[in-house]
Protein backbone atom coordinates (compact mmCIF):
# COMPACT_ATOMS: atom_id res chain seq x y z
CA UNK A 1 0.00 0.00 0.00
CA UNK A 2 1.51 3.63 -0.82
CA UNK A 3 1.73 6.26 1.15
CA UNK A 4 1.69 9.87 0.57
CA UNK A 5 5.61 10.73 1.34
CA UNK A 6 5.02 14.43 1.15
CA UNK A 7 2.11 15.60 3.66
CA UNK A 8 -0.33 18.57 2.64
CA UNK A 9 1.54 21.67 3.36
CA UNK A 10 1.62 25.58 2.90
CA UNK A 11 3.19 25.34 -0.82
CA UNK A 12 -0.02 22.95 -2.02
CA UNK A 13 -2.34 24.40 -3.61
CA UNK A 14 -5.97 23.35 -1.51
CA UNK A 15 -9.59 24.38 -2.00
CA UNK A 16 -12.60 23.24 0.26
CA UNK A 17 -13.06 23.53 3.67
CA UNK A 18 -9.88 24.74 5.83
CA UNK A 19 -10.48 21.97 8.85
CA UNK A 20 -11.87 19.42 6.02
CA UNK A 21 -11.87 15.96 7.77
CA UNK A 22 -10.83 14.26 4.52
CA UNK A 23 -7.90 15.45 2.25
CA UNK A 24 -7.90 14.11 -1.39
CA UNK A 25 -4.22 14.93 -2.82
CA UNK A 26 -4.14 14.25 -6.96
CA UNK A 27 -0.98 13.87 -8.92
CA UNK A 28 -1.80 15.32 -12.37
CA UNK A 29 -0.73 16.38 -15.40
CA UNK A 30 -2.74 19.24 -17.68
CA UNK A 31 -2.14 17.63 -21.41
CA UNK A 32 -3.29 14.09 -19.69
CA UNK A 33 -6.63 12.84 -21.28
CA UNK A 34 -7.71 10.84 -18.27
CA UNK A 35 -6.42 13.75 -15.69
CA UNK A 36 -9.27 15.82 -17.45
CA UNK A 37 -11.92 13.41 -17.38
CA UNK A 38 -11.57 13.28 -13.64
CA UNK A 39 -12.22 16.59 -12.96
CA UNK A 40 -15.85 16.70 -13.00
CA UNK A 41 -15.34 13.43 -10.87
CA UNK A 42 -13.02 15.82 -8.31
CA UNK A 43 -15.80 18.66 -8.66
CA UNK A 44 -18.47 16.32 -8.06
CA UNK A 45 -16.91 14.99 -4.82
CA UNK A 46 -16.43 18.46 -3.72
CA UNK A 47 -20.12 19.15 -4.23
CA UNK A 48 -21.14 16.30 -2.06
CA UNK A 49 -18.83 16.51 1.04
CA UNK A 50 -18.83 20.46 0.92
CA UNK A 51 -16.52 21.82 3.97
CA UNK A 52 -15.94 18.18 5.11
CA UNK A 53 -13.22 17.65 1.96
CA UNK A 54 -10.32 19.52 0.59
CA UNK A 55 -8.42 19.10 -2.68
CA UNK A 56 -4.80 19.78 -3.27
CA UNK A 57 -3.33 19.32 -6.82
CA UNK A 58 0.14 18.70 -7.36
CA UNK A 59 1.90 18.55 -10.78
CA UNK A 60 3.27 15.16 -11.80
CA UNK A 61 3.64 16.30 -16.03
CA UNK A 62 5.19 13.77 -17.96
CA UNK A 63 6.75 16.34 -20.42
CA UNK A 64 8.22 13.81 -22.77
CA UNK A 65 5.26 12.47 -24.60
CA UNK A 66 3.19 15.84 -23.24
CA UNK A 67 4.96 18.36 -24.69
CA UNK A 68 2.72 21.40 -23.67
CA UNK A 69 2.49 19.58 -19.32
CA UNK A 70 5.65 22.05 -17.85
CA UNK A 71 4.17 25.12 -19.64
CA UNK A 72 0.77 24.60 -18.65
CA UNK A 73 1.81 23.58 -15.29
CA UNK A 74 4.11 26.87 -15.30
CA UNK A 75 0.66 28.70 -16.22
CA UNK A 76 -1.12 27.57 -13.35
CA UNK A 77 1.85 28.33 -11.09
CA UNK A 78 1.62 31.97 -12.28
CA UNK A 79 -1.97 32.34 -11.68
CA UNK A 80 -1.65 31.09 -7.99
CA UNK A 81 0.80 33.96 -7.46
CA UNK A 82 -2.04 36.18 -8.21
CA UNK A 83 -4.61 34.07 -6.48
CA UNK A 84 -5.62 32.55 -9.42
CA UNK A 85 -4.53 28.73 -9.33
CA UNK A 86 -7.90 27.14 -9.36
CA UNK A 87 -9.67 29.17 -12.40
CA UNK A 88 -6.42 28.38 -13.88
CA UNK A 89 -6.33 24.92 -13.57
CA UNK A 90 -10.33 24.48 -14.24
CA UNK A 91 -9.94 26.46 -17.77
CA UNK A 92 -6.81 24.42 -18.62
CA UNK A 93 -8.52 20.96 -17.70
CA UNK A 94 -11.92 22.43 -19.07
CA UNK A 95 -10.34 23.10 -22.98
CA UNK A 96 -7.31 20.34 -22.86
CA UNK A 97 -8.68 19.32 -26.28
CA UNK A 98 -6.88 22.80 -27.36
CA UNK A 99 -4.39 22.92 -24.59
CA UNK A 100 -1.25 25.04 -26.14
CA UNK A 101 0.62 28.37 -25.61
CA UNK A 102 -1.66 30.65 -26.96
CA UNK A 103 -4.60 29.12 -25.47
CA UNK A 104 -2.78 29.86 -21.96
CA UNK A 105 -2.28 33.25 -22.99
CA UNK A 106 -5.86 33.84 -23.87
CA UNK A 107 -6.87 32.43 -19.87
CA UNK A 108 -4.34 34.17 -18.52
CA UNK A 109 -6.29 37.17 -20.22
CA UNK A 110 -9.88 36.00 -19.34
CA UNK A 111 -8.62 35.75 -16.13
CA UNK A 112 -7.40 39.68 -16.21
CA UNK A 113 -3.31 37.99 -15.46
CA UNK A 114 -0.27 39.96 -16.73
CA UNK A 115 0.55 37.84 -20.29
CA UNK A 116 3.65 39.73 -19.85
CA UNK A 117 4.01 37.86 -16.46
CA UNK A 118 3.07 34.80 -17.49
CA UNK A 119 5.62 35.02 -20.76
CA UNK A 120 8.14 35.80 -18.09
CA UNK A 121 7.42 32.92 -15.59
CA UNK A 122 6.77 30.63 -19.31
CA UNK A 123 10.70 31.56 -20.44
CA UNK A 124 12.18 31.83 -17.17
CA UNK A 125 10.48 28.18 -16.18
CA UNK A 126 9.92 30.73 -12.50
CA UNK A 127 8.41 27.87 -10.74
CA UNK A 128 10.63 24.59 -12.14
CA UNK A 129 11.92 23.70 -8.40
CA UNK A 130 8.14 23.90 -7.10
CA UNK A 131 6.96 21.31 -10.43
CA UNK A 132 10.06 19.04 -9.81
CA UNK A 133 9.31 19.19 -6.35
CA UNK A 134 5.70 18.15 -6.80
CA UNK A 135 7.23 15.16 -9.43
CA UNK A 136 9.72 14.01 -6.97
CA UNK A 137 7.54 13.52 -4.01
CA UNK A 138 5.34 12.02 -6.18
CA UNK A 139 7.64 9.62 -7.32
CA UNK A 140 8.83 8.85 -4.00
CA UNK A 141 5.32 8.10 -3.02
CA UNK A 142 4.89 5.77 -5.94
CA UNK A 143 2.77 7.26 -8.24
CA UNK A 144 3.06 5.56 -11.40
CA UNK A 145 1.17 7.24 -14.02
CA UNK A 146 -1.47 10.26 -13.91
CA UNK A 147 -4.08 10.85 -12.02
CA UNK A 148 -3.27 8.85 -8.40
CA UNK A 149 -5.13 10.39 -5.98
CA UNK A 150 -4.67 10.03 -2.45
CA UNK A 151 -6.91 9.81 0.64
CA UNK A 152 -5.61 11.53 3.79
CA UNK A 153 -2.08 9.87 2.67
CA UNK A 154 -3.26 6.28 1.02
CA UNK A 155 -3.44 5.87 -2.09
CA UNK A 156 -7.12 5.41 -3.78
CA UNK A 157 -6.42 1.71 -5.84
CA UNK A 158 -9.95 2.11 -7.54
CA UNK A 159 -11.10 3.94 -10.16
CA UNK A 160 -10.89 7.46 -10.94
CA UNK A 161 -15.18 7.59 -10.19
CA UNK A 162 -17.59 8.87 -8.16
CA UNK A 163 -18.42 6.18 -6.80
CA UNK A 164 -15.19 4.67 -5.78
CA UNK A 165 -13.53 7.68 -4.93
CA UNK A 166 -16.54 8.65 -2.55
CA UNK A 167 -15.85 4.72 -1.16
CA UNK A 168 -12.17 5.78 -0.13
CA UNK A 169 -13.22 9.05 1.29
CA UNK A 170 -16.09 7.35 3.10
CA UNK A 171 -13.26 5.16 4.57
CA UNK A 172 -10.94 7.47 5.98
CA UNK A 173 -13.80 9.39 7.41
CA UNK A 174 -14.96 5.84 8.73
CA UNK A 175 -11.52 5.64 10.42
CA UNK A 176 -11.91 8.99 12.15
CA UNK A 177 -15.44 8.59 13.49
CA UNK A 178 -16.01 4.85 13.18
CA UNK A 179 -19.77 3.97 12.15
CA UNK A 180 -20.98 2.45 15.54
CA UNK B 1 5.50 -16.65 -11.11
CA UNK B 2 9.04 -17.28 -11.64
CA UNK B 3 11.43 -16.62 -8.56
CA UNK B 4 13.78 -13.61 -9.38
CA UNK B 5 17.33 -13.82 -8.92
CA UNK B 6 17.85 -12.54 -4.84
CA UNK B 7 20.32 -10.02 -3.67
CA UNK B 8 23.51 -11.09 -3.55
CA UNK B 9 23.49 -12.90 -6.17
CA UNK B 10 26.00 -12.58 -8.79
CA UNK B 11 24.52 -10.68 -11.89
CA UNK B 12 24.36 -12.97 -14.84
CA UNK B 13 26.87 -11.73 -17.91
CA UNK B 14 24.78 -10.53 -21.07
CA UNK B 15 25.04 -8.79 -24.49
CA UNK B 16 22.06 -8.26 -26.56
CA UNK B 17 20.98 -6.17 -29.34
CA UNK B 18 20.21 -2.56 -28.47
CA UNK B 19 19.70 -1.16 -32.29
CA UNK B 20 19.34 -2.97 -35.12
CA UNK B 21 22.97 -2.50 -35.54
CA UNK B 22 24.40 -2.49 -32.02
CA UNK B 23 24.75 -4.21 -28.97
CA UNK B 24 25.42 -3.78 -25.31
CA UNK B 25 27.06 -5.62 -22.83
CA UNK B 26 26.43 -5.86 -18.89
CA UNK B 27 30.35 -5.58 -18.31
CA UNK B 28 30.27 -2.01 -20.35
CA UNK B 29 28.87 -0.97 -16.75
CA UNK B 30 31.61 -2.72 -14.91
CA UNK B 31 32.90 -0.24 -11.92
CA UNK B 32 29.39 1.69 -12.56
CA UNK B 33 25.20 0.66 -11.01
CA UNK B 34 22.59 0.18 -13.26
CA UNK B 35 19.06 -0.82 -12.80
CA UNK B 36 17.77 -3.60 -15.03
CA UNK B 37 13.82 -3.37 -15.52
CA UNK B 38 12.44 -6.16 -17.18
CA UNK B 39 9.24 -5.82 -19.02
CA UNK B 40 6.67 -7.93 -20.70
CA UNK B 41 5.87 -5.98 -24.12
CA UNK B 42 7.19 -2.63 -26.22
CA UNK B 43 3.49 -0.73 -26.45
CA UNK B 44 1.13 -2.74 -23.56
CA UNK B 45 -0.70 0.22 -21.72
CA UNK B 46 1.32 -0.76 -18.32
CA UNK B 47 4.81 -1.15 -19.64
CA UNK B 48 4.25 2.10 -21.68
CA UNK B 49 3.98 3.72 -18.32
CA UNK B 50 6.38 2.10 -16.78
CA UNK B 51 8.89 3.15 -19.50
CA UNK B 52 7.48 6.78 -19.60
CA UNK B 53 8.00 6.76 -16.03
CA UNK B 54 11.17 5.78 -15.99
CA UNK B 55 12.04 8.00 -18.37
CA UNK B 56 11.40 10.61 -16.29
CA UNK B 57 12.54 9.85 -13.55
CA UNK B 58 15.90 8.80 -15.33
CA UNK B 59 18.18 12.27 -14.04
CA UNK B 60 17.22 10.87 -10.32
CA UNK B 61 18.38 7.69 -11.04
CA UNK B 62 21.21 9.06 -12.51
CA UNK B 63 22.17 11.70 -9.68
CA UNK B 64 22.46 8.34 -7.65
CA UNK B 65 24.75 7.10 -9.67
CA UNK B 66 22.39 4.42 -11.49
CA UNK B 67 22.21 3.91 -15.16
CA UNK B 68 18.87 2.20 -16.75
CA UNK B 69 18.21 -0.15 -19.14
CA UNK B 70 14.76 -1.30 -20.22
CA UNK B 71 14.47 -5.35 -21.90
CA UNK B 72 12.03 -7.22 -23.47
CA UNK B 73 11.52 -10.05 -25.94
CA UNK B 74 10.39 -7.52 -28.64
CA UNK B 75 12.95 -7.40 -31.46
CA UNK B 76 15.42 -4.19 -31.46
CA UNK B 77 13.35 -2.26 -34.34
CA UNK B 78 10.13 -2.70 -32.66
CA UNK B 79 11.94 -1.30 -29.64
CA UNK B 80 13.15 1.69 -31.81
CA UNK B 81 9.91 2.50 -32.93
CA UNK B 82 8.56 2.32 -29.43
CA UNK B 83 11.38 4.39 -28.01
CA UNK B 84 10.91 7.12 -30.61
CA UNK B 85 7.47 7.24 -30.20
CA UNK B 86 7.56 7.45 -26.06
CA UNK B 87 10.98 9.59 -26.67
CA UNK B 88 12.81 7.37 -24.00
CA UNK B 89 16.38 8.69 -23.69
CA UNK B 90 17.97 5.58 -22.29
CA UNK B 91 18.63 1.58 -23.75
CA UNK B 92 15.84 -1.05 -24.57
CA UNK B 93 17.46 -4.23 -25.39
CA UNK B 94 16.33 -7.29 -27.20
CA UNK B 95 16.07 -10.23 -25.35
CA UNK B 96 15.17 -11.67 -28.67
CA UNK B 97 17.34 -14.52 -29.71
CA UNK B 98 17.66 -17.17 -28.06
CA UNK B 99 14.22 -16.05 -27.24
CA UNK B 100 14.02 -14.53 -23.28
CA UNK B 101 17.93 -16.25 -22.87
CA UNK B 102 19.33 -13.55 -20.30
CA UNK B 103 14.97 -12.79 -18.64
CA UNK B 104 14.92 -16.52 -17.75
CA UNK B 105 19.06 -16.21 -16.37
CA UNK B 106 17.65 -13.58 -14.20
CA UNK B 107 14.52 -15.75 -13.45
CA UNK B 108 12.57 -13.12 -15.00
CA UNK B 109 10.91 -15.15 -18.06
CA UNK B 110 7.56 -16.63 -18.17
CA UNK B 111 7.33 -19.39 -20.30
CA UNK B 112 3.78 -19.50 -20.29
CA UNK B 113 3.12 -16.66 -22.23
CA UNK B 114 6.98 -16.45 -23.97
CA UNK B 115 7.73 -13.02 -22.08
CA UNK B 116 9.83 -11.26 -19.42
CA UNK B 117 8.44 -10.64 -16.12
CA UNK B 118 7.92 -7.46 -14.18
CA UNK B 119 11.20 -8.09 -12.91
CA UNK B 120 13.69 -5.31 -11.06
CA UNK B 121 17.33 -5.41 -10.54
CA UNK B 122 19.92 -2.83 -8.86
CA UNK B 123 23.02 -4.73 -9.96
CA UNK B 124 26.22 -2.40 -7.93
CA UNK B 125 29.51 -1.10 -9.40
CA UNK B 126 31.09 -5.37 -9.03
CA UNK B 127 28.57 -6.94 -10.40
CA UNK B 128 26.19 -8.13 -8.31
CA UNK B 129 22.67 -7.93 -7.57
CA UNK B 130 22.18 -5.37 -4.74
CA UNK B 131 18.52 -5.57 -4.90
CA UNK B 132 15.66 -7.12 -6.52
CA UNK B 133 11.77 -6.79 -6.93
CA UNK B 134 8.87 -8.94 -8.57
CA UNK B 135 5.62 -7.49 -9.72
CA UNK B 136 2.67 -8.81 -10.91
CA UNK B 137 2.40 -8.31 -14.18
CA UNK B 138 -0.73 -6.16 -14.74
CA UNK B 139 1.00 -3.87 -11.69
CA UNK B 140 3.62 -0.82 -12.58
CA UNK B 141 5.80 -0.72 -9.62
CA UNK B 142 6.61 2.66 -9.62
CA UNK B 143 9.82 4.05 -9.23
CA UNK B 144 10.09 4.44 -5.04
CA UNK B 145 11.50 1.09 -4.60
CA UNK B 146 14.47 1.67 -6.47
CA UNK B 147 14.81 5.14 -5.29
CA UNK B 148 14.90 3.65 -1.90
CA UNK B 149 16.99 0.85 -2.44
CA UNK B 150 19.42 3.31 -4.53
CA UNK B 151 19.56 5.50 -0.87
CA UNK B 152 20.29 2.34 1.20
CA UNK B 153 23.11 1.72 -1.21
CA UNK B 154 26.64 2.88 0.26
CA UNK B 155 27.85 6.18 -1.74
CA UNK B 156 30.57 5.10 -4.48
CA UNK B 157 33.39 7.14 -3.48
CA UNK B 158 33.13 6.21 0.12
CA UNK B 159 32.94 2.41 -1.17
CA UNK B 160 36.40 2.82 -3.08
CA UNK B 161 37.97 4.11 -0.08
CA UNK B 162 36.96 0.95 1.87
CA UNK B 163 37.60 -1.00 -1.21
CA UNK B 164 41.79 0.47 -1.08
CA UNK B 165 41.46 0.30 2.95
CA UNK B 166 40.88 -3.58 2.43
CA UNK B 167 43.33 -4.30 -0.02
CA UNK B 168 46.12 -2.47 2.32
CA UNK B 169 45.16 -4.67 4.96
CA UNK B 170 45.07 -8.26 3.70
Amino acid sequence: MSTLRVPVNPRDHRRGGSNARVALVEYGDYQCPYCAAAQPVVRSLEDRYGAALSVVFRHFPLVEVHPFAATAAEAAEYAGDHGLFWEMHDLVFANQHRLSVQLLFAIAGTLRLSQIGLRDSITRTLHAEKIQSDFIGGVRSGVNGTPSFFVNGRRHEGAFTVPELAASIQAAMDVLAPVR
Amino acid sequence: MPAILAAGTAAPAFTLRVTPDQTLSLTEFAGRRVILAFYPADWSPVCGDQMTLYNHVLSEFRNKGAGLLGISVDGPWCHQAFARDRNLHFPLLSDFHPKGEVSRAYGAYRDDVGESARALFIIDETGTISWSHLSPVAVNPGADGLLEALDQMPNLEQNDVDAQSSRQSA
